[in-house]
């Protein structure tokens, strides 16, 4: 991680979370709750009439989507648009990607249109480091094939802090299609680093080999993770992977591992219930349980922007400190 | 060299293991064949000489196992820009792959090969024929035909021989002709999609990943066709400890199973691929350091018979690429000693006359070769190595037309001097700085 890099330098100006933001593996504690806590007074802008500072006037991101994506691609949008800077979406369809461009062209090219930022939703793992170590801009991981998707998991963890009162000490399970998440990685190594205890459950053959060497715990059985929770975080199953074999029937699925609400009430304690979305209703989650007392879906997404604010910031020099004076703005907003 | 020209190699410590010899000796060769070895040769009258003091001498190395990409494939690798490389690594033979576009499925194409081995000026190149047309694994190519042409044995390396059915029958037919099924060993249903060695680091990087055992069950299935058929099964570059066990079983059946392992499954393990580092991206995947130890001690007790290198030069746009995008293979030939010197001499694992016997005389008397020796009458294949002689891997200074290795930087024991086919310097280090 260049977040490293100010290690070496006791000067005012390194930046406080390195030049990109690629994956929560080697954070720490300290930095991730410093992403949390700037967040915090990002949060009141979008509360506002005029949902806007020029904290990064001028500043020029790009928001390079190989992936289709509706949600992590808006929220960024709006916390780019909330703190005050010009941005560019380019999807894989109808660009130069469409016609064959390789990532390290398509790299160069926007370097040499001078741009700031650029935030990287890509099918492949390690597409966003890929990026990140060939140009000079910062770069933030906004989903990586099956890798990371750290902004995901600071706005999970975020939201279990606002809905707990701290990370440490948690129990959180992570249920569902681990072989292919990104959010299941992410937050592994994002609540690991904060003191939480991180479990998975699923049926074995969504569940990566080698896993238990993580650092996390497997629970074959959804009734089991359920009474040993404070938290779910429940994935989307991928239709696909019906057709792929790694289940017989999302039918099955739902009986077997679904997240119901006579599951739940079996719990000992009151068990929070997240989700990143978009949800497959009476698959893995069912609708009493999404929409009930527990559920801080939306929440989730109300605090993805925040953290994608926070994000934004730091990387482009912000001092954490100075985020509630930022927020004030000193002068011309809107 | 020209006919009648003699040649006197002395003064250097010739590591001979196919006539048991290591000592002080002198060499004569004439018409490109060794006509005398031994302690007190003198320099016979007109003989060139070449001094190898301080040097070993010893038979040049086989390769069983290369892909010069040539046809289809010209900006990664020629035959000529490969049997060039294949001198600079010490290497006197190589044994090309069939896996080119179109692949070296009939005759003429095998013929090709040859002739353009034999005007590069390098190793000597044996073709590898393809095992089935268009290596689609459904019909069988005109083995015969292929033989005939100058194919030293079939294969479909790239991919596997999938279908049971067929694998027997080649077992069978290769044994009118005397030669070897040469088996790229996986069962491709449990490899599909996998990019890197299955466990926690593909976990953690996201990648998805091949188990070992989708190359021990090929293994295990095609020892048990050997078995059934009395075929020459040749299983190439073992990357796994469950394979071991296989390969471990089938020779104490005494089945007619060779083997072979790289340079670098010897040495190195996944941990390179953090990183997303596609230099090394390879199929099969760098394993674990328990595997590593698995092959190595494989080699160490002739379970696994040979090293071969399965160069697979790759052009460097192509590994600038998203990992899941990236070709798999590494450049072996000009580094293989090297690597093999530091990951099994240095530490005291193989003599240097036990890597020279695996390396040159095993590759030889596994195929029936009559290569990889320095007995008289043998083709005056010699390196002349300095074992001691350090060096540093630059994939600039290849003289394969690739620069694809994991390894560029490493400091390395052990130095190719001076490489000869049939008494011809094909290579000399001095030319070369």
């Amino acid at each position: 991680m260049s977040a490293a890099a100010s290690a070496d330098s006791s000067t005012a100006s390194a930046p406080p979370l390195g030049k990109d933001l690629v994956g929560l593996e080697g954070l720490s504690g300290d930095t991730i709750r410093m992403i949390l806590d700037t967040a915090e007074p990002f949060k009141e802008i979008s509360e506002r009439q005029i949902k806007k500072v020029p904290v990064l006037r001028g500043q020029t991101i790009v928001n390079l989507f190989f992936e289709p994506s509706t949600r992590t691609r808006i929220s960024f949008e709006f916390a780019e648009k909330r703190l005050g800077a010009d941005t560019v979406n380019i999807s894989s369809t109808g660009s130069s990607v469409a016609k064959g461009e390789t990532l390290v062209d398509t790299a160069r090219n926007l370097e040499a249109m001078r741009i700031d930022m650029v935030v990287i939703r890509h099918g492949s793992s390690g597409a966003a480091r890929f990026l990140a170590d060939r140009i000079p801009s910062n770069v933030i991981n906004g989903g990586d094939g099956r890798h990371e998707h750290p902004t995901q998991a600071l706005l999970d963890m975020l939201t279990l802090r606002d809905r707990l009162g701290k990370i440490a000490g948690l129990k959180v399970c992570i249920v569902g299609d681990i072989v292919h998440s990104r959010v299941a990685r992410s937050n592994i190594f994002g609540l690991k680093a904060m003191g939480a205890e991180v479990a998975v459950c699923g049926p074995r053959s969504l569940v990566p080999v080698g896993i238990e060497e993580l650092g996390v715990r497997v629970f074959p059985h959804v009734e089991d993770a359920i009474e040993w929770a404070d938290a779910l975080n429940v994935l989307r199953l991928q239709l696909e992977r019906m057709s792929a074999g790694y289940i017989p029937s999302l039918r099955e699925y739902n009986r077997v591992f679904g997240v119901t609400r006579n599951r739940l009430e079996k719990a000992p304690r009151e068990v929070i219930v997240l989700h990143p979305g978009p949800m497959n209703r009476g698959v893995e989650i069912d609708s009493d349980v999404a929409d009930g007392p527990q559920s801080v879906i939306l929440p989730q997404v109300t605090n993805g922007v925040a953290v994608r604010m926070a994000v934004l910031y730091l990387l482009a020099g912000g001092r954490p400190e100075a985020a509630e004076d930022a927020k004030r703005g000193s002068g011309g907003q809107g | 060299m020209s006919d009648g020209e003699r040649l006197w190699i002395h003064g250097g410590r010739v590591v001979d293991p196919s006539q048991d010899l290591d000592g002080s000796a002198g060499i004569i060769v004439e018409n490109g064949k060794i006509s005398a070895i031994g302690p007190d040769l003198d320099r016979p009258e007109d003989a060139r000489e070449i001094d190898a003091s301080g040097l070993i001498v010893a038979p040049g190395f086989i390769d069983l196992h290369v892909h010069f990409r040539e046809p289809g494939g010209e900006h990664k690798e020629t035959i000529a820009t490969g049997a060039r490389a294949a001198v600079a690594g010490g290497f006197t033979t190589v044994w090309t792959m069939p896996n080119t576009d179109p692949p070296i499925d009939d005759p003429a194409a095998v013929g090709f090969v040859k002739a353009a081995g034999e005007v590069a000026g390098g190793a000597r190149v044996m073709p590898i024929g393809a095992a089935s047309i268009g290596m689609k694994g459904e019909q069988m190519t005109e083995i015969g035909e292929l033989v005939a042409a100058g194919a030293v044995a079939v294969s479909d390396d790239g991919a596997p021989v999938a279908h049971a059915g067929l694998m027997r029958r080649l077992l069978e037919y290769t044994q009118t002709f005397g030669i070897a099924v040469v088996q790229h060993s996986e069962v491709v249903e449990l490899a599909e999609g996998g990019v890197m060695n299955e466990g926690a680091v593909a976990t953690a990087l996201g990648l998805r990943g091949i188990p070992n055992v989708a190359e021990a069950a090929m293994i295990a299935r095609d020892a048990l066709l050997s078995e059934l058929t009395g075929g020459h099964l040749h299983v190439c570059h073992v990357s796994a400890r469950e394979s071991v066990e296989q390969l471990r079983l089938a020779r104490g059946k005494g089945l007619r199973v060779t083997s072979e392992v790289t340079p670098h499954h010897l040495i190195l393990t996944e941990e390179l691929v953090r990183g997303y580092n596609t230099e090394a991206k390879v199929n099969p995947p760098l394993r674990t350091a328990r595997d590593v130890e698995a092959v190595r001690q494989a080699l160490v007790e002739g379970v696994i018979d040979v090293i071969a290198t399965d160069h697979a030069p790759h052009h460097y746009e192509e590994k600038e690429r998203e990992f899941d995008d990236a070709p798999f293979g590494i450049n072996g030939l000009e580094t293989a000693f090297g690597l093999c010197m530091k990951a099994l001499v240095e530490p005291g694992h193989l003599s240097l006359a036990d890597l020279i016997d695996r390396m040159s005389c095993a590759p030889a008397r596994i195929m029936g070769l009559d290569m990889g020796t320095l007995r008289a009458g043998a083709p005056a294949d010699v390196v002349l190595l300095d074992p001691v002689g350090r060096w540093t891997v630059d994939p600039t200074r290849f003289a394969s037309r690739s620069r694809n290795t994991p390894i560029a930087g490493w400091d390395l024991p052990g130095r190719i001097r001076r490489t000869l086919v049939e008494g011809e310097t094909r290579y000399d280090a001095e030319d070369s700085r």
